[in-house]
Protein backbone atom coordinates (compact mmCIF):
# COMPACT_ATOMS: atom_id res chain seq x y z
CA UNK A 1 0.00 0.00 0.00
CA UNK A 2 1.23 3.66 -0.89
CA UNK A 3 1.19 6.49 0.67
CA UNK A 4 -1.14 8.81 -0.43
CA UNK A 5 -1.16 11.56 1.91
CA UNK A 6 1.94 11.19 4.39
CA UNK A 7 3.06 14.20 6.49
CA UNK A 8 6.12 14.23 8.79
CA UNK A 9 6.42 16.33 12.55
CA UNK A 10 4.06 18.72 10.62
CA UNK A 11 3.79 21.66 12.72
CA UNK A 12 1.66 25.49 12.10
CA UNK A 13 2.22 27.89 14.64
CA UNK A 14 -0.14 31.09 14.84
CA UNK A 15 2.28 33.63 17.04
CA UNK A 16 2.48 31.51 20.47
CA UNK A 17 -0.83 28.95 19.63
CA UNK A 18 0.63 25.40 17.66
CA UNK A 19 -2.73 25.21 15.47
CA UNK A 20 -0.98 21.93 14.13
CA UNK A 21 1.60 20.77 16.92
CA UNK A 22 3.92 17.93 14.79
CA UNK A 23 1.30 15.48 12.93
CA UNK A 24 2.51 12.11 11.12
CA UNK A 25 -0.80 11.33 9.24
CA UNK A 26 -0.38 8.23 6.94
CA UNK A 27 -3.15 7.83 4.24
CA UNK A 28 -3.12 4.75 2.27
CA UNK A 29 -4.56 4.25 -1.11
CA UNK A 30 -7.73 2.59 -1.65
CA UNK A 31 -8.91 3.92 2.61
CA UNK A 32 -11.61 6.26 3.28
CA UNK A 33 -9.78 7.95 6.09
CA UNK A 34 -12.17 9.53 8.73
CA UNK A 35 -9.90 12.71 10.12
CA UNK A 36 -11.85 13.59 13.58
CA UNK A 37 -11.70 16.27 15.87
CA UNK A 38 -13.30 18.52 17.56
CA UNK A 39 -13.88 22.24 16.38
CA UNK A 40 -10.67 24.51 16.76
CA UNK A 41 -8.43 21.06 16.83
CA UNK A 42 -6.86 21.82 13.54
CA UNK A 43 -8.68 19.93 11.03
CA UNK A 44 -9.25 22.94 8.74
CA UNK A 45 -5.11 23.83 9.31
CA UNK A 46 -4.13 20.33 7.92
CA UNK A 47 -6.52 20.18 5.00
CA UNK A 48 -5.49 23.61 4.07
CA UNK A 49 -1.98 22.88 4.16
CA UNK A 50 -2.35 19.35 2.41
CA UNK A 51 -3.78 21.82 -0.42
CA UNK A 52 -1.04 24.51 0.05
CA UNK A 53 -3.08 27.30 0.57
CA UNK A 54 -1.35 27.13 4.74
CA UNK A 55 2.24 26.91 4.62
CA UNK A 56 3.55 25.07 7.34
CA UNK A 57 5.94 26.12 9.76
CA UNK A 58 7.65 23.29 9.65
CA UNK A 59 7.78 19.73 8.67
CA UNK A 60 7.07 17.77 5.35
CA UNK A 61 4.10 16.94 3.10
CA UNK A 62 3.59 14.44 0.87
CA UNK A 63 0.72 14.22 -1.31
CA UNK A 64 0.31 11.37 -4.09
CA UNK A 65 4.53 11.04 -3.75
CA UNK A 66 5.27 14.49 -3.85
CA UNK A 67 6.23 17.26 -1.59
CA UNK A 68 3.82 20.07 -1.07
CA UNK A 69 3.18 22.70 -1.48
CA UNK A 70 6.30 22.89 -4.20
CA UNK A 71 4.57 20.12 -5.93
CA UNK A 72 0.95 21.49 -6.21
CA UNK A 73 1.09 22.45 -9.67
CA UNK A 74 1.98 18.57 -10.74
CA UNK A 75 -0.43 17.06 -7.89
CA UNK A 76 -3.17 19.42 -7.06
CA UNK A 77 -4.89 18.94 -10.79
CA UNK A 78 -5.29 15.15 -9.49
CA UNK A 79 -7.10 16.12 -6.33
CA UNK A 80 -10.58 17.02 -5.94
CA UNK A 81 -11.43 19.45 -2.43
CA UNK A 82 -14.18 20.90 -0.85
CA UNK A 83 -12.67 22.98 2.00
CA UNK A 84 -14.85 25.08 4.29
CA UNK A 85 -17.71 24.80 2.17
CA UNK A 86 -18.43 25.32 -1.42
CA UNK A 87 -18.44 28.72 -2.52
CA UNK A 88 -19.55 29.83 -6.06
CA UNK A 89 -19.66 33.08 -8.02
CA UNK A 90 -23.59 33.95 -7.30
CA UNK A 91 -24.36 35.10 -9.93
CA UNK A 92 -23.38 32.48 -12.51
CA UNK A 93 -25.24 29.04 -13.57
CA UNK A 94 -24.03 25.92 -11.76
CA UNK A 95 -22.45 24.81 -15.40
CA UNK A 96 -20.29 28.39 -15.89
CA UNK A 97 -19.13 28.02 -12.04
CA UNK A 98 -17.68 24.57 -12.90
CA UNK A 99 -16.50 25.81 -16.37
CA UNK A 100 -14.65 28.87 -14.66
CA UNK A 101 -13.00 26.48 -12.24
CA UNK A 102 -12.18 24.02 -14.42
CA UNK A 103 -10.63 26.83 -16.52
CA UNK A 104 -8.37 28.10 -14.21
CA UNK A 105 -5.83 25.47 -13.92
CA UNK A 106 -4.14 22.96 -15.65
CA UNK A 107 -5.24 19.17 -16.28
CA UNK A 108 -9.07 20.45 -17.52
CA UNK A 109 -9.09 19.85 -21.28
CA UNK A 110 -11.35 22.01 -22.51
CA UNK A 111 -12.50 19.23 -25.61
CA UNK A 112 -13.82 17.39 -23.02
CA UNK A 113 -15.24 20.03 -19.90
CA UNK A 114 -18.83 20.06 -21.26
CA UNK A 115 -19.43 16.49 -21.25
CA UNK A 116 -17.29 15.95 -17.95
CA UNK A 117 -19.49 19.00 -16.32
CA UNK A 118 -23.11 17.12 -17.37
CA UNK A 119 -21.45 14.10 -15.83
CA UNK A 120 -20.65 15.21 -12.30
CA UNK A 121 -23.69 17.38 -12.59
CA UNK A 122 -25.44 14.26 -13.30
CA UNK A 123 -23.61 12.48 -10.31
CA UNK A 124 -24.35 14.64 -7.44
CA UNK A 125 -27.58 14.79 -8.40
CA UNK A 126 -27.80 18.42 -10.10
CA UNK A 127 -28.44 16.83 -14.16
CA UNK A 128 -31.58 18.73 -14.41
CA UNK A 129 -30.62 22.21 -12.63
CA UNK A 130 -30.61 23.93 -15.72
CA UNK A 131 -29.31 27.87 -15.97
CA UNK A 132 -30.55 29.36 -12.69
CA UNK A 133 -27.70 31.66 -10.95
CA UNK A 134 -26.49 30.09 -7.60
CA UNK A 135 -27.37 32.52 -5.43
CA UNK A 136 -30.73 31.00 -5.92
CA UNK A 137 -29.85 27.35 -5.08
CA UNK A 138 -30.67 26.03 -1.57
CA UNK A 139 -27.99 25.25 0.88
CA UNK A 140 -27.99 21.14 -0.13
CA UNK A 141 -27.91 22.02 -3.72
CA UNK A 142 -24.70 24.44 -3.27
CA UNK A 143 -22.91 21.61 -1.41
CA UNK A 144 -23.24 19.50 -4.19
CA UNK A 145 -22.72 21.88 -6.52
CA UNK A 146 -19.06 22.10 -4.32
CA UNK A 147 -18.67 18.44 -4.47
CA UNK A 148 -19.23 18.28 -8.45
CA UNK A 149 -16.50 20.68 -8.56
CA UNK A 150 -14.63 18.28 -6.42
CA UNK A 151 -15.12 15.49 -8.91
CA UNK A 152 -14.21 17.58 -12.26
CA UNK A 153 -10.72 15.61 -13.31
CA UNK A 154 -11.81 12.13 -11.89
CA UNK A 155 -9.56 12.88 -8.81
CA UNK A 156 -7.17 10.19 -7.12
CA UNK A 157 -7.88 11.73 -4.08
CA UNK A 158 -10.66 13.70 -2.69
CA UNK A 159 -10.24 16.13 0.14
CA UNK A 160 -13.40 16.49 1.70
CA UNK A 161 -13.94 19.05 4.60
CA UNK A 162 -17.62 18.33 6.04
CA UNK A 163 -19.38 17.28 2.69
CA UNK A 164 -22.60 16.85 4.09
CA UNK A 165 -23.20 20.15 5.75
CA UNK A 166 -26.49 21.51 4.72
CA UNK A 167 -27.89 18.12 3.39
CA UNK A 168 -30.89 16.48 4.31
CA UNK A 169 -31.11 12.95 5.62
CA UNK A 170 -31.85 11.44 1.85
CA UNK A 171 -28.65 14.02 0.76
CA UNK A 172 -26.08 12.62 2.91
CA UNK A 173 -27.05 9.01 2.35
CA UNK A 174 -26.90 10.05 -1.72
CA UNK A 175 -23.31 11.19 -1.30
CA UNK A 176 -22.46 8.07 1.06
CA UNK A 177 -23.15 6.19 -1.51
CA UNK A 178 -21.67 8.34 -4.52
CA UNK A 179 -18.55 8.22 -2.02
CA UNK A 180 -18.22 4.72 -1.67
CA UNK A 181 -18.95 4.00 -5.24
CA UNK A 182 -16.42 6.47 -6.23
CA UNK A 183 -13.95 4.30 -3.66
CA UNK A 184 -14.59 0.88 -4.99
CA UNK A 185 -13.70 2.29 -8.58
CA UNK A 186 -9.89 3.13 -6.90
CA UNK A 187 -10.66 6.95 -5.51
CA UNK A 188 -8.81 7.19 -1.83
CA UNK A 189 -10.83 9.83 0.43
CA UNK A 190 -9.47 12.26 3.02
CA UNK A 191 -13.11 13.20 5.09
CA UNK A 192 -12.64 15.68 7.43
CA UNK A 193 -15.42 16.32 9.94
CA UNK A 194 -16.90 16.09 13.49
CA UNK A 195 -19.72 14.15 12.64
CA UNK A 196 -18.72 10.87 14.28
CA UNK A 197 -21.81 8.89 12.67
CA UNK A 198 -21.01 9.91 9.35
CA UNK A 199 -17.14 8.46 9.97
CA UNK A 200 -18.26 5.41 11.59
CA UNK A 201 -20.36 4.26 8.42
CA UNK A 202 -18.22 5.72 5.61
CA UNK A 203 -14.06 5.00 6.98
CA UNK A 204 -11.70 2.04 6.79
CA UNK A 205 -9.20 4.54 8.76
CA UNK A 206 -9.59 6.73 11.30
CA UNK A 207 -7.49 9.91 12.63
CA UNK A 208 -8.32 11.72 15.48
CA UNK A 209 -7.00 15.01 15.82
CA UNK A 210 -6.78 16.88 19.35
CA UNK A 211 -5.37 20.35 20.20
CA UNK A 212 -3.21 19.98 17.38
CA UNK A 213 -1.77 16.89 17.83
CA UNK A 214 -2.47 13.66 16.20
CA UNK A 215 -3.40 11.04 19.29
CA UNK A 216 -5.23 8.42 17.42
CA UNK A 217 -4.62 6.85 13.82
CA UNK A 218 -6.03 3.13 13.46
CA UNK A 219 -8.04 1.19 11.20
CA UNK A 220 -11.58 1.01 11.69
CA UNK A 221 -12.08 -2.61 12.01
CA UNK A 222 -9.25 -2.49 14.94
CA UNK A 223 -10.37 0.25 16.63
CA UNK A 224 -14.18 -0.94 17.27
CA UNK A 225 -13.13 -4.84 17.30
CA UNK A 226 -14.61 -6.95 19.75
CA UNK A 227 -13.06 -6.42 23.62
CA UNK A 228 -13.67 -10.20 24.46
CA UNK A 229 -17.17 -9.23 26.47
CA UNK A 230 -20.64 -10.04 26.20
CA UNK A 231 -23.33 -7.53 26.29
CA UNK A 232 -26.67 -9.28 28.35
CA UNK A 233 -30.12 -7.41 28.39
CA UNK A 234 -32.05 -8.66 31.31
CA UNK A 235 -34.77 -7.90 33.29
CA UNK A 236 -33.04 -9.21 36.66
CA UNK A 237 -29.48 -8.61 36.36
CA UNK A 238 -28.95 -9.71 40.05
CA UNK A 239 -29.74 -13.27 39.01
CA UNK A 240 -27.25 -12.97 36.44
CA UNK A 241 -24.52 -12.11 38.37
CA UNK A 242 -25.39 -14.85 40.93
CA UNK A 243 -25.66 -17.38 37.89
CA UNK A 244 -22.61 -16.23 36.18
CA UNK A 245 -20.30 -16.18 39.51
CA UNK A 246 -17.48 -13.60 39.19
CA UNK A 247 -17.61 -13.02 35.11
CA UNK A 248 -19.88 -9.92 35.23
CA UNK A 249 -17.96 -7.37 35.30
CA UNK A 250 -19.70 -4.41 35.60
CA UNK A 251 -23.62 -3.60 35.36
CA UNK A 252 -25.57 -1.11 34.53
CA UNK A 253 -29.02 -0.61 35.06
CA UNK A 254 -30.44 -4.14 32.80
CA UNK A 255 -26.95 -4.01 30.94
CA UNK A 256 -24.84 -7.09 31.91
CA UNK A 257 -21.17 -7.03 30.83
CA UNK A 258 -20.03 -10.58 31.03
CA UNK A 259 -16.40 -11.88 30.00
CA UNK A 260 -16.32 -14.28 27.22
CA UNK A 261 -16.26 -13.56 23.63
CA UNK A 262 -19.47 -16.58 22.80
CA UNK A 263 -22.06 -15.06 23.16
CA UNK A 264 -24.08 -18.67 22.35
CA UNK A 265 -22.20 -20.08 25.61
CA UNK A 266 -23.02 -17.11 27.71
CA UNK A 267 -26.96 -17.51 26.61
CA UNK A 268 -26.93 -21.29 26.88
CA UNK A 269 -25.65 -20.87 31.01
CA UNK A 270 -28.12 -18.16 31.43
CA UNK A 271 -31.09 -20.17 29.86
CA UNK A 272 -30.05 -23.15 32.04
CA UNK A 273 -30.18 -21.19 34.75
CA UNK A 274 -34.03 -20.00 34.08
CA UNK A 275 -33.08 -16.31 33.37
CA UNK A 276 -35.01 -14.22 30.83
CA UNK A 277 -33.07 -12.77 28.27
CA UNK A 278 -33.84 -10.01 26.16
CA UNK A 279 -30.99 -9.25 24.44
CA UNK A 280 -27.12 -10.53 23.91
CA UNK A 281 -24.61 -9.46 21.88
CA UNK A 282 -20.60 -9.13 21.49
CA UNK A 283 -19.40 -6.35 23.23
CA UNK A 284 -17.71 -3.46 20.56
CA UNK A 285 -16.86 0.00 21.64
CA UNK A 286 -18.78 2.60 19.62
CA UNK A 287 -16.00 4.97 17.53
CA UNK A 288 -17.67 7.52 20.13
CA UNK A 289 -16.32 5.88 23.47
CA UNK A 290 -13.10 5.23 21.48
CA UNK A 291 -12.90 9.08 19.81
CA UNK A 292 -13.68 10.44 24.15
CA UNK A 293 -11.08 8.23 25.26
CA UNK A 294 -8.38 9.61 23.13
CA UNK A 295 -9.43 12.97 22.78
CA UNK A 296 -9.57 15.59 25.67
CA UNK A 297 -12.52 17.90 26.64
CA UNK A 298 -13.99 19.99 23.73
CA UNK A 299 -12.03 22.47 22.60
CA UNK A 300 -14.73 25.33 22.17
CA UNK A 301 -14.76 25.03 25.96
CA UNK A 302 -12.78 27.82 27.41
CA UNK A 303 -12.30 27.11 31.05
CA UNK A 304 -11.51 30.03 33.51
CA UNK A 305 -7.82 29.99 34.61
CA UNK A 306 -8.61 30.30 38.42
CA UNK B 1 -5.95 31.82 -16.92
CA UNK B 2 -6.78 35.88 -18.23
CA UNK B 3 -9.44 34.93 -19.91
CA UNK B 4 -11.24 33.47 -16.92
CA UNK B 5 -10.98 36.67 -15.04
CA UNK B 6 -12.02 38.79 -18.09
CA UNK B 7 -15.14 36.78 -19.02
CA UNK B 8 -15.79 37.07 -14.44
CA UNK B 9 -15.38 40.68 -14.42
CA UNK B 10 -17.17 41.55 -17.83
CA UNK B 11 -20.15 38.75 -17.05
CA UNK B 12 -20.42 40.84 -13.61
CA UNK B 13 -23.51 42.76 -13.81
CA UNK B 14 -21.88 45.04 -11.09
CA UNK B 15 -18.76 46.08 -13.79
CA UNK B 16 -21.34 47.20 -16.45
CA UNK B 17 -23.15 49.49 -13.91
CA UNK B 18 -19.93 51.32 -13.11
CA UNK B 19 -19.41 52.01 -16.46
CA UNK B 20 -22.67 53.15 -17.13
CA UNK B 21 -22.58 55.66 -13.88
CA UNK B 22 -19.65 56.93 -15.35
CA UNK B 23 -20.92 57.89 -18.27
CA UNK B 24 -23.63 59.28 -16.75
CA UNK B 25 -22.19 62.82 -15.11
CA UNK B 26 -20.58 63.57 -18.76
CA UNK B 27 -23.70 63.30 -20.06
CA UNK B 28 -25.68 64.89 -17.36
CA UNK B 29 -23.00 67.82 -18.22
CA UNK B 30 -23.75 67.81 -21.93
CA UNK B 31 -27.48 67.94 -21.03
CA UNK B 32 -27.10 70.77 -19.11
CA UNK B 33 -24.39 72.77 -21.19
CA UNK B 34 -27.23 72.44 -23.98
CA UNK B 35 -29.91 73.69 -22.45
CA UNK B 36 -28.60 76.46 -20.51
CA UNK B 37 -26.08 77.58 -23.27
CA UNK B 38 -23.97 78.29 -20.64
CA UNK B 39 -19.97 77.51 -21.48
CA UNK B 40 -17.48 78.09 -19.19
CA UNK B 41 -15.21 80.23 -20.30
CA UNK B 42 -11.78 79.33 -21.69
CA UNK B 43 -9.64 78.25 -18.92
CA UNK B 44 -12.25 77.92 -16.42
CA UNK B 45 -13.80 74.61 -15.71
CA UNK B 46 -13.45 71.39 -16.95
CA UNK B 47 -10.21 71.21 -19.62
CA UNK B 48 -11.86 71.45 -23.61
CA UNK B 49 -15.49 72.05 -22.10
CA UNK B 50 -14.99 76.02 -22.94
CA UNK B 51 -13.99 74.19 -26.83
CA UNK B 52 -16.91 72.01 -27.09
CA UNK B 53 -19.23 75.05 -29.09
CA UNK B 54 -16.51 75.35 -31.60
CA UNK B 55 -15.85 71.85 -32.29
CA UNK B 56 -18.26 69.14 -30.92
CA UNK B 57 -16.08 66.08 -31.15
CA UNK B 58 -14.22 67.39 -28.20
CA UNK B 59 -16.88 66.86 -25.65
CA UNK B 60 -15.44 63.24 -25.67
CA UNK B 61 -11.90 64.84 -24.21
CA UNK B 62 -14.03 67.17 -22.20
CA UNK B 63 -15.75 63.50 -20.67
CA UNK B 64 -12.49 62.59 -19.60
CA UNK B 65 -11.61 65.54 -18.30
CA UNK B 66 -14.76 65.07 -16.09
CA UNK B 67 -14.73 61.35 -14.81
CA UNK B 68 -10.48 62.05 -14.60
CA UNK B 69 -9.83 63.56 -11.48
CA UNK B 70 -12.77 61.19 -8.97
CA UNK B 71 -15.18 58.91 -10.74
CA UNK B 72 -12.58 57.10 -12.88
CA UNK B 73 -10.20 56.20 -10.36
CA UNK B 74 -13.05 55.32 -8.02
CA UNK B 75 -14.50 52.97 -10.39
CA UNK B 76 -10.90 51.71 -11.19
CA UNK B 77 -10.25 51.48 -7.02
CA UNK B 78 -13.65 49.69 -7.18
CA UNK B 79 -12.22 46.95 -9.52
CA UNK B 80 -9.02 46.63 -8.34
CA UNK B 81 -9.94 46.62 -4.59
CA UNK B 82 -11.84 43.59 -5.41
CA UNK B 83 -9.87 41.40 -7.53
CA UNK B 84 -8.41 39.17 -5.09
CA UNK B 85 -10.43 40.28 -1.65
CA UNK B 86 -13.53 39.76 -3.32
CA UNK B 87 -12.71 36.07 -4.29
CA UNK B 88 -11.34 35.98 -0.66
CA UNK B 89 -14.52 37.25 0.69
CA UNK B 90 -16.61 35.20 -1.52
CA UNK B 91 -14.71 32.26 -0.70
CA UNK B 92 -13.88 31.02 -3.79
CA UNK B 93 -10.21 31.89 -3.41
CA UNK B 94 -8.96 29.11 -2.03
CA UNK B 95 -10.74 27.01 -4.84
CA UNK B 96 -8.92 28.82 -7.12
CA UNK B 97 -5.77 28.17 -5.58
CA UNK B 98 -6.29 24.56 -4.95
CA UNK B 99 -7.51 24.04 -8.30
CA UNK B 100 -4.47 25.42 -8.67
CA UNK B 101 -4.78 28.69 -10.45
CA UNK B 102 -0.72 29.12 -9.03
CA UNK B 103 -0.37 32.48 -7.39
CA UNK B 104 1.58 34.36 -9.65
CA UNK B 105 -0.38 33.69 -12.39
CA UNK B 106 -4.17 34.40 -10.62
CA UNK B 107 -2.24 38.13 -9.69
CA UNK B 108 -0.94 38.71 -13.42
CA UNK B 109 -3.97 37.24 -14.66
CA UNK B 110 -6.28 39.90 -12.34
CA UNK B 111 -3.97 42.73 -13.05
CA UNK B 112 -4.58 42.10 -16.72
CA UNK B 113 -8.27 41.90 -16.26
CA UNK B 114 -8.37 45.33 -14.06
CA UNK B 115 -6.11 47.00 -17.38
CA UNK B 116 -8.30 45.36 -19.95
CA UNK B 117 -11.36 47.38 -17.69
CA UNK B 118 -9.50 50.94 -17.39
CA UNK B 119 -8.82 50.60 -21.51
CA UNK B 120 -12.42 49.59 -21.91
CA UNK B 121 -13.91 51.76 -19.59
CA UNK B 122 -11.67 54.99 -20.40
CA UNK B 123 -12.74 54.55 -24.15
CA UNK B 124 -16.20 53.91 -23.56
CA UNK B 125 -16.55 56.99 -21.64
CA UNK B 126 -14.47 58.83 -24.70
CA UNK B 127 -17.04 57.17 -26.54
CA UNK B 128 -19.95 58.11 -25.47
CA UNK B 129 -19.01 61.64 -24.94
CA UNK B 130 -18.00 61.95 -28.78
CA UNK B 131 -21.51 60.54 -29.48
CA UNK B 132 -23.34 62.54 -26.82
CA UNK B 133 -21.42 65.87 -28.11
CA UNK B 134 -22.06 65.31 -31.40
CA UNK B 135 -25.67 64.83 -31.83
CA UNK B 136 -26.57 67.14 -28.38
CA UNK B 137 -24.14 69.93 -29.40
CA UNK B 138 -24.62 72.45 -32.36
CA UNK B 139 -21.10 73.95 -32.97
CA UNK B 140 -21.91 77.76 -33.34
CA UNK B 141 -20.66 79.34 -36.08
CA UNK B 142 -19.81 82.78 -34.61
CA UNK B 143 -16.71 81.09 -33.11
CA UNK B 144 -15.01 80.11 -35.87
CA UNK B 145 -13.51 76.54 -36.53
CA UNK B 146 -9.87 77.86 -34.97
CA UNK B 147 -8.27 77.25 -31.51
CA UNK B 148 -8.88 73.44 -31.40
CA UNK B 149 -5.24 73.61 -29.65
CA UNK B 150 -4.95 74.80 -26.45
CA UNK B 151 -2.38 76.70 -27.47
CA UNK B 152 -4.54 78.73 -29.67
CA UNK B 153 -3.72 77.44 -32.92
CA UNK B 154 -5.94 74.87 -35.20
CA UNK B 155 -5.34 71.15 -35.73
CA UNK B 156 -6.53 69.22 -38.55
CA UNK B 157 -8.96 66.64 -38.15
CA UNK B 158 -6.59 63.81 -38.56
CA UNK B 159 -4.04 65.35 -36.23
CA UNK B 160 -6.91 65.87 -33.39
CA UNK B 161 -7.66 62.30 -33.81
CA UNK B 162 -4.39 60.96 -33.23
CA UNK B 163 -3.95 63.03 -30.38
CA UNK B 164 -7.21 62.33 -28.50
CA UNK B 165 -6.08 58.58 -28.75
CA UNK B 166 -2.63 59.39 -26.89
CA UNK B 167 -4.81 61.22 -24.28
CA UNK B 168 -6.89 58.25 -24.27
CA UNK B 169 -3.70 55.94 -23.93
CA UNK B 170 -2.11 58.35 -21.12
CA UNK B 171 -6.03 58.66 -19.26
CA UNK B 172 -5.90 54.75 -18.95
CA UNK B 173 -2.10 54.96 -17.51
CA UNK B 174 -2.36 57.06 -15.11
CA UNK B 175 -5.09 54.93 -13.79
CA UNK B 176 -2.28 51.86 -13.71
CA UNK B 177 -1.40 53.78 -10.46
CA UNK B 178 -4.97 53.27 -8.78
CA UNK B 179 -5.05 49.68 -10.00
CA UNK B 180 -1.42 48.72 -8.70
CA UNK B 181 -2.27 50.61 -5.95
CA UNK B 182 -5.65 48.84 -4.93
CA UNK B 183 -4.71 45.29 -6.32
CA UNK B 184 -1.64 45.57 -3.42
CA UNK B 185 -4.46 46.74 -0.88
CA UNK B 186 -6.24 43.80 -2.14
CA UNK B 187 -3.56 41.16 -1.16
CA UNK B 188 -3.31 42.59 2.47
CA UNK B 189 -7.32 41.84 3.05
CA UNK B 190 -9.94 40.19 2.75
CA UNK B 191 -12.85 42.52 2.26
CA UNK B 192 -12.95 44.05 -0.85
CA UNK B 193 -14.11 47.64 0.87
CA UNK B 194 -11.69 47.76 2.84
CA UNK B 195 -8.83 47.81 0.11
CA UNK B 196 -11.14 50.22 -2.09
CA UNK B 197 -11.08 52.53 0.30
CA UNK B 198 -6.96 51.88 1.00
CA UNK B 199 -6.71 52.97 -2.62
CA UNK B 200 -9.06 56.13 -2.37
CA UNK B 201 -7.92 57.34 1.24
CA UNK B 202 -4.03 57.38 -1.57
CA UNK B 203 -5.05 59.08 -4.02
CA UNK B 204 -7.37 61.74 -2.08
CA UNK B 205 -3.98 62.21 0.47
CA UNK B 206 -2.22 62.96 -2.87
CA UNK B 207 -4.39 65.41 -4.17
CA UNK B 208 -4.48 67.03 -1.02
CA UNK B 209 -1.16 67.14 -0.65
CA UNK B 210 -0.63 68.56 -4.15
CA UNK B 211 -2.58 71.24 -3.20
CA UNK B 212 -0.30 72.35 -0.76
CA UNK B 213 2.82 74.46 -1.11
CA UNK B 214 4.67 72.65 2.05
CA UNK B 215 4.28 69.65 0.44
CA UNK B 216 6.00 71.05 -2.53
CA UNK B 217 9.23 68.97 -2.10
CA UNK B 218 6.89 65.69 -2.66
CA UNK B 219 4.98 67.09 -5.09
CA UNK B 220 6.43 65.87 -7.87
CA UNK B 221 6.13 61.68 -6.60
CA UNK B 222 2.17 62.27 -5.92
CA UNK B 223 0.69 59.15 -7.73
CA UNK B 224 -1.75 61.90 -8.50
CA UNK B 225 0.70 64.83 -9.96
CA UNK B 226 0.54 64.23 -13.81
CA UNK B 227 -3.07 62.91 -14.15
CA UNK B 228 -4.28 65.71 -15.73
CA UNK B 229 -0.78 66.45 -18.21
CA UNK B 230 -2.91 64.50 -20.68
CA UNK B 231 -4.37 68.08 -21.58
CA UNK B 232 -0.25 68.64 -23.25
CA UNK B 233 -1.19 66.27 -26.51
CA UNK B 234 -3.31 69.12 -27.32
CA UNK B 235 -0.64 71.97 -26.94
CA UNK B 236 0.87 72.94 -30.42
CA UNK B 237 3.55 71.10 -30.68
CA UNK B 238 3.05 68.69 -27.78
CA UNK B 239 4.45 69.48 -24.48
CA UNK B 240 6.49 66.11 -23.43
CA UNK B 241 8.02 67.20 -20.75
CA UNK B 242 5.16 66.22 -18.17
CA UNK B 243 3.96 63.49 -20.29
CA UNK B 244 7.03 61.19 -20.07
CA UNK B 245 7.49 61.84 -16.16
CA UNK B 246 4.14 61.10 -15.66
CA UNK B 247 4.28 57.55 -17.45
CA UNK B 248 7.65 57.07 -16.04
CA UNK B 249 6.07 58.01 -12.49
CA UNK B 250 2.90 55.30 -13.41
CA UNK B 251 5.56 52.90 -13.98
CA UNK B 252 7.51 53.24 -10.47
CA UNK B 253 4.04 53.13 -9.03
CA UNK B 254 3.03 50.21 -10.49
CA UNK B 255 6.71 47.80 -10.44
CA UNK B 256 6.82 48.87 -6.51
CA UNK B 257 3.54 48.13 -5.71
CA UNK B 258 3.18 45.15 -7.86
CA UNK B 259 6.26 43.45 -6.34
CA UNK B 260 5.21 44.36 -2.80
CA UNK B 261 1.67 42.70 -3.57
CA UNK B 262 3.08 39.81 -5.56
CA UNK B 263 5.48 39.38 -2.45
CA UNK B 264 2.92 39.44 -0.05
CA UNK B 265 0.46 37.35 -1.36
CA UNK B 266 2.83 34.25 -3.01
CA UNK B 267 3.35 33.55 0.92
CA UNK B 268 0.22 34.43 2.47
CA UNK B 269 -1.39 31.75 4.18
CA UNK B 270 -5.12 31.38 2.91
CA UNK B 271 -7.66 31.18 5.71
CA UNK B 272 -10.41 32.67 4.23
Amino acid sequence: MSAVIATRGLVKRYGSLRAVDGIDLDVRAGDVYGFLGANGSGKTTTVRMLLGLVLPTSGGIEVLGARMPRAGRRVLPRVGALIEGPAHYGHLSGRENLALLDASGPGGSWRTRQRRIAEVLEQVGLGGVGRRPVKAYSLGMRQRLGLAGALLRRPELLVLDEPTNGLDPQGISEIRELLLELNRTGTTVFLSSHLLAEVEQLCTRVGVLDRGQLVLQEEMARLTAPTGATVVQTPTPDRVRSALDGRVTSVDGERVIVRGDDPAEVNRLLVGAGISVTGLALQRPTLEEVVLAAAGTSTDRVESSR
Amino acid sequence: MIAVELRKLFRRPRTWATIAVLNALPILVAVLLVLTDLAPRPGQGPVFLSAVFVNPALFALAALAIVLPLFLPIAVAVVAGDAVAGEAQAGTLRYLLARPAGRTRLLVAKLVAVLVFVLITVLIVAAVGYLVGTTLITPRPGLGNGGTSVSGTSLTQQELVERALLAIGYVAISMLGVAAFGLFFSTLTDSPLGATMGALAVLVASSLLFTLDAASPIAPYLPTRYWLSFVDFFRDPILWRDITRGMALQGVYVGVLLGAAWANFTTKDITS
